[in-house]
């Protein structure tokens, strides 16, 4: 089953065409590792699968993306929407610094007009145990967001993500700012989620896209060179580029 | 250290001579001087309640009024103003700020009081004139016209501040409010004021430290009598204005180091004020302990 499905995706900064067609299809319940140089792109294109490129000013997008068959870039959806159900997590950990643990996981519920205490309470308890930080914050839930460690405020963010309920969650570097432990600890974390979530997740670890994906693409310059289960692409990339890439001869 | 030391040395200079300059009235009135309303030059008695109830009140009114339109217009010129006219609003708003404060009170005086005592003032008292803050006759000049006039003369400057702190916030904020499914305003709301709270703290504390202090366009607009009266129609007097208006003429002994205490009470306030200030910051930057570490 494909969850999304990238067709003809051109992504720009004014003048810069960050983004050269773009076609790819992304499995449900799979992790899909995206790779590539610095600057090729990665977070661009994610960017661009929660409607979230166009907040820069401007930036544009052409083509169509198809999440469960139905184009986001069509007039008639609501990019309001479609964030609610393509959540995101960023390479810096960035939690609200005046709102508590607690109230930092239930930002997005309050967001969506949950008011009731015990429901806030229960799913708040769920997803920071689902982020694998219950135990470390069960006792302090209303110390301030940011008075955790860099790896503590990255699985709050993984929670509050996880909060809102989405289809797809979008990994942006995740562990790119956190050490060894950290990084093990978000990665079975992810292992775990994709029973229930589409993942995709860029890297700039090699080792990690191997570890966690199912598929892995290969960005260069703005395009996509290859794309495929991670096993072939790291085993036996059909294109140069890729082989040049992975086996760390560039970039 | 230099620097540091010989300006706590000047303070302390300030202080000492203005105390010493207010020593007679200090000794012969004491703490009634605080709390006692008679300003009587000719049987030299003299009490600063007025003086501290005129201008605790027309700054806590400026705020009322400008607090909340400042950060609107900061809100606009950094979150939703289209580019193009940021810069120029941005520019307008801070001439504001340099315009003398006479102007603003000549105009005060020909143009905000007639037209408060022709049109606001009636209006107010036939819709909310049950409430004893909106009861008495209009004169135009008065309370209400210095907290409008403060309030205006202190809007460019919080506005202006809070808008840098708005646009100080790091755009990782707003993107995860955002990608969280949130719309512009609940954005604006959870990313941009959560996080500039304390900078907006500091900017209307500026904002309140220049309306106690101001003096020129206050003196030309609030009536200069010394009383106190729960109307914000009726006129009143504030301790800078008190100082400005009677220093020259004060004659006797007492009247002017009466004026001197008054002087010595204004700057202990502001210091009052500017530690309660303090505390709040250091009480809200407190509570979002540390930065977001990278
Ligand atoms: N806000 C921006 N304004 C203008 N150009 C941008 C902006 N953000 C990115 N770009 C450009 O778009 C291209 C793709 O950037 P992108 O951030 O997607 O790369 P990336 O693959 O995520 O890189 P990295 O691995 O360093 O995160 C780069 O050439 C970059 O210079
Ligand atoms: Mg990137």
């Amino acid at each position: 089953m494909e969850k999304v499905k990238v067709e003809g995706l051109n992504a720009y900064f004014s003048n810069i065409h960050a983004l050269k067609g773009i076609n790819i299809s992304i499995k449900e319940k799979k992790v899909t590792a995206i790779i590539g140089p610095s600057g090729c792109g990665k977070s661009t294109f994610i960017r661009c699968i929660n409607r979230l490129h166009e907040v820069v000013p401007h930036a544009k997008v052409s083509g169509r993306i198809l999440f469960d068959g139905k184009d986001i870039y069509s007039s008639a959806i609501d990019p309001i929407e479609i964030r609610r159900r393509i959540g995101m997590v960023f390479q810096r950990p960035n939690p609200f610094p005046v709102l508590s643990i607690y109230d930092n996981v239930a930002a997005g519920l309050k967001l969506n007009g949950m008011k009731r205490k015990d429901d806030l309470d229960e799913i708040v308890e769920k997803t920071l145990k689902m982020a694998a930080l219950w135990d470390e914050v069960k006792n302090k839930l209303n110390a301030s967001g940011v008075s955790l460690s860099g790896g503590q405020q990255q699985r709050l963010c993984i929670a509050r993500t996880l909060a809102v309920k989405p289809e797809v969650i979008l990994f942006d570097e995740p562990c790119s700012a956190l050490d060894p432990i950290s990084t093990a600890k978000i990665e079975e974390l992810i292992f775990q989620l994709k029973e229930n979530y589409t993942i995709i997740i860029v890297t700039h670890n090699m080792q990690q896209a191997a570890r966690v994906s199912d598929y892995t693409s290969f960005f260069l310059l703005g395009e996509l060179v290859e794309f495929g289960k991670t096993q072939d692409i790291f085993t036996a990339p059909k294109d140069k580029r890729t082989e040049a890439y992975i086996t760390g001869r560039f970039g | 250290m230099l620097t540091a030391l010989s300006v706590t040395a000047l303070t302390l200079l300030l202080i000492y001579s203005m105390v010493t300059n207010a020593l007679p009235a200090i000794q012969k009135f004491g703490w009634h001087f605080l709390f006692t309303s008679t300003w009587d030059p000719v049987k030299e008695i003299f009490g600063a309640l007025p003086f501290i109830y005129g201008t605790l009140v027309s700054s806590a009114l400026a705020l009322l009024i400008a607090v909340p339109i400042s950060l609107g217009i900061a809100i606009y010129l950094a979150e939703l103003a289209p580019q193009f006219i940021r810069q120029p609003l941005s520019f307008l708003i801070e001439l504001l700020a340099a315009i003398p404060s006479v102007v603003y009170g000549f105009w005060g005086i020909f143009g905000l009081a007639p037209f408060l005592r022709t049109a606001v003032q009636p209006f107010l008292s036939k819709y909310l004139g049950f409430l004893p803050l909106f009861q008495g006759q209009f004169f135009g000049v008065g309370m209400l016209t210095a907290g409008i006039i403060l309030s205006i003369m202190i809007i460019p400057t919080i506005s202006s501040i809070s808008r840098e702190v708005f646009l100080a916030v790091p755009s990782n904020q707003r993107e995860a409010a955002t990608a969280l499914g949130a719309t512009r305003w609940e954005t604006i709301r959870l990313a941009v004021l959560g996080y500039s709270k304390t900078g907006v703290w500091g900017a209307v504390i500026l904002g309140l430290g220049r309306a106690i202090g101001e003096t020129m366009a206050v003196t030309m607009v609030i009536g200069n009598r010394p009383q106190i009266s729960v109307s914000l129609f009726a006129p009143g007097y504030t301790m800078a204005s008190v100082i400005a208006n009677e220093f020259t003429e004060a004659t006797g002994k007492l009247y002017l180091s009466s004026l001197v205490e008054i002087g010595v009470i204004l700057f202990f306030l502001t210091l009052i004020i500017n530690g309660i200030a303090r505390f709040l910051i250091w009480k809200v930057s407190n509570k979002a302990k540390g930065r977001i570490r990278e």
